[in-house]
């Protein structure tokens, strides 16, 4: 068990512990900075959910792992997540990434794929302006938090025009509920580039059997005309507690695919935000969620329409069984100035057990006329008629369920473009169904 | 064993208001009977309290399929049993295509470990599709989402055809039917005659019954089977109407609200 309640954040240790590591100073300050912000500001407050009452404090201390010499070292649940035959590979374990490659022709091509400890110190020039600027770090407790302590993490940097054609997958596990686990990933796509990434964010669920909390940041960057395809599954042990911010800023005509699977088994605090800065950028966000047994869970997509002609889609599923509950947001902003934008959204729930809670809470807060905008939300259970259907044609119950549930889940999935998001969200969202 | 379905004397309520009042009937493989009356007299009824619909329940009776009584069955054991049923208004399933519910629905009929191949199901399902004159790309569709009346009632059909039930009731599989697609789904139908096979053809309309000639026709009214005779009886009512009927039988009111 770790329930520390300071260590590291306060700022002595949160310096010590960065200068240790060899973070460069304007880091070793930041660091101090946010840890005392950590021990000062409050947490976010979702909608309906009291995320207080989660263990909020097993923050654990820095675990620095050691390098992995070869793949087949990793656990058998994560070997089964690389992708066959990548080059493009990131593997953080605990509190650092034990593994990393990058293909030769990347590279020639100018793009940096590594971790961020790294990237700070070797490409501080094009860390620097962008670290902590989508999310700001004195946004909340978690913000802050994530600024003290997030280790490891990745570092994207696709130069102009260079278009990255393979997904770029990162994978971060914890084997240890007691080690610090706080990712902060970090993606630019300059002007005109073209970039997928991919990751998976599990535990090792035979070796982690604490109590853990993992504060995580993803901020992402598109430059003008770019194009950035973000897939992220989520599947962390019970004991976790599962924050993560993500937030894409969006140019001119710059566009981001955001698909996030939350299959954890824990509660879990998942907000995936799109500010469409530039004229013409678009976003489009699915989100992917089961809930079991007594799982509380808040899911929020945002969209916030800045610029003119911008066009923002979201849809969010999920399936809650036992007594698990999901509040589940979606805000569409459009400000004053963003003519002809458009901003839809979706949230259906679907519930599997009547002690099962599900609110699907869609909001549009449009201050500009010359816009359209949409929503449908809905909550239901199982149809039984769909069920007679089924079953009159010699299937199961149980089957038939199980079918109206991939069913239902079916029509996001599918879209998914990126095949390596697919298939594991697909594997993930199976055992996560069965279990 | 040559098949052999009797119901007798079943009762059923839906909500609390008695639908069925005694219905016997009795069917062999090999014959066809169809049941004619007006609307709202208990025909679809019938053949959602022979399949176990949940909304309605079984308050007397009985009904046997081979010896085995399939009111004690759930849904989909009787399916299993043999009993098949095309309803007047299939579900509608999105996200679940067409091709992985029958699969699906023909494994549910095999032991674990030995289900159907894929290339094998694929060969058959294309099959049946043909000779229904359906597009190949309802396979990938999802199951009767969006699918036209007629597009429904063939899809039924072909899958009667993909999983060989032993009794077959057909609620209203001619309404919503081109004319085409009325000939295609009775030729489908008649395809499937055989002496193992007994069907139930619930219709309005003597149209159907050129195509698939019956053994047997009853009509029913307030619940019950009222009278019944063979393919002229049909042939009469096309001409006639129901009115004859009441008459003879004294029946003023014919829906099942009436005692
Ligand atoms: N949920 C329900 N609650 C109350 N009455 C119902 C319900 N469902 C059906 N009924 C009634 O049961 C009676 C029989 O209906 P049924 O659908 O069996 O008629 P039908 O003979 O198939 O008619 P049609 O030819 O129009 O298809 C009707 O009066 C109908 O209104
Ligand atoms: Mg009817």
């Amino acid at each position: 068990m770790s329930t520390q309640l300071t260590t590291p954040t306060d700022r002595g240790s949160a310096e010590t512990l960065a200068r240790g590591k060899g973070e460069p100073e304007w880091l070793v300050a930041l660091r101090g900075e946010a840890a005392e912000l950590a021990g000062t500001i409050a947490w976010p407050k979702p909608e309906k959910v009291r995320i207080e009452r989660w263990n909020l404090t097993a923050v654990g201390a820095y675990e620095k792992p050691a390098a992995a010499s070869a793949l087949t070292e990793l656990p058998a649940n994560v070997q089964e997540l690389v992708a066959e035959g990548t080059e493009n590979l990131l593997i953080q374990r605990n509190s650092g990434v034990v593994w990393q490659q990058l293909s030769d022709e990347l590279k020639n091509k100018g793009v940096i794929f590594t971790d961020l400890e790294t990237a700070c110190r070797e490409h501080s020039d094009l860390v620097k302006p962008y670290l902590f600027q989508a999310v700001k770090m004195d946004e909340d407790k978690l913000t802050a938090l994530n600024a003290a302590l997030w280790n490891g993490g990745v570092f994207v940097y696709v130069p102009k025009n260079v278009e990255v054609e393979l997904p770029l997958q990162a994978i971060m596990y914890n084997d240890n509920a007691s080690a610090t686990f706080a990712p902060h990933i970090l993606l630019v796509a300059d002007t005109n580039s073209r970039v997928t990434y991919v990751d998976c964010v599990v535990s090792d669920k035979s070796k982690v059997d604490g109590e853990f909390v993992h504060p995580s940041i993803v901020e992402v960057f598109v430059k003008p005309g770019a194009l950035v395809r973000y897939g992220t599954v989520h599947s962390l042990a019970q004991g976790g507690v599962d924050m993560t911010l993500r937030r894409a800023v969006v140019e001119n005509d710059g566009r981001v695919e955001w698909i996030v699977g939350d299959l954890n088994e824990g509660h879990t605090l998942s907000d995936t935000k799109s500010v469409m800065q530039g004229q013409g950028s678009t976003s489009d966000v699915k989100v992917i969620s089961v809930g079991t047994n007594a799982q509380q869970m808040s899911l929020t997509t945002r969209a916030v329409h800045f610029g003119k002609s911008s066009d923002s889609n979201m849809i969010t599923r999920a399936v809650m069984k036992d007594t698990a509950s999901a509040i589940i947001n979606g805000i569409t902003k459009i400000e004053h100035g963003a003519t002809k934008a458009n901003g839809v959204q979706t949230e259906r729930v679907l519930m599997l057990s009547p002690k099962a809670r599900g609110d699907a809470n869609p909001i549009l807060l449009i201050d500009e006329d010359d816009v359209t905008a949409g929503h449908a939300a809905s909550v239901g259970q199982v149809n039984p008629e769909q069920v007679y259907y089924l079953m009159a044609r010699g299937i199961s119950r149980q089957d038939a369920e199980r079918l109206i549930i991939h069913g239902f889940l079916a029509p996001v999935v599918s879209e998914i473009s990126v095949e390596a998001v697919r298939n594991q969200l697909q594997r993930l969202l199976e055992r996560k169904l069965e279990g | 064993m040559a098949t052999h379905f009797v119901i007798d004397g079943l009762k059923a309520e839906i909500e609390g208001k008695e639908i069925l009042k005694g219905i016997n009937l009795e069917i062999k493989g090999g014959e066809i009977h169809a049941i004619m009356g007006p609307n709202g007299t208990g025909k679809s009824t019938l053949a959602s309290a022979l399949m176990g619909h949940p909304k309605y329940e079984v308050t007397g009776g009985s009904a046997t399929l081979d010896g085995e009584d399939l009111l004690e069955m759930e849904t989909d054991e009787r399916a299993r049993a043999g009993l098949f049923l095309a309803m007047q208004y299939p579900s509608e399933i999105p996200g679940v295509t067409n091709s992985d519910f029958l699969r699906s629905a023909i494994n549910a009929r095999r032991e674990e470990g030995n289900e159907i191949s894929l290339i094998k199901f694929i060969r058959q399902m294309e099959g049946k599709m043909k000779e229904l004159e359906m597009n190949p790309e309802f396979a990938h569709r999802y199951l009767n989402e969006g699918f036209s009346g007629g597009e429904k009632k063939r899809n039924e059909i072909l899958q009667m055809m993909l999983l060989d039930p032993k009794i077959v009731v057909l609620d209203e599989i001619d309404s919503g039917l081109d004319i085409d697609a009325l000939r295609i789904v009775a030729n489908g139908v008649n395809a499937m005659r055989s002496e193992e096979r007994g069907f139930l053809i619930i219709t309005h309309y003597q149209r159907l019954l050129n195509y698939i000639t019956p053994d047997f026709v009853h009509v029913m009214m307030q619940g019950r089977i009222v009278k019944s005779g063979g393919p002229e009886l049909a042939q009469r009512l096309e001409n006639e109407g129901y009115d004859w009927v009441k008459e003879e039988l004294g029946i003023v009111d014919e829906t099942v609200g009436q005692a």
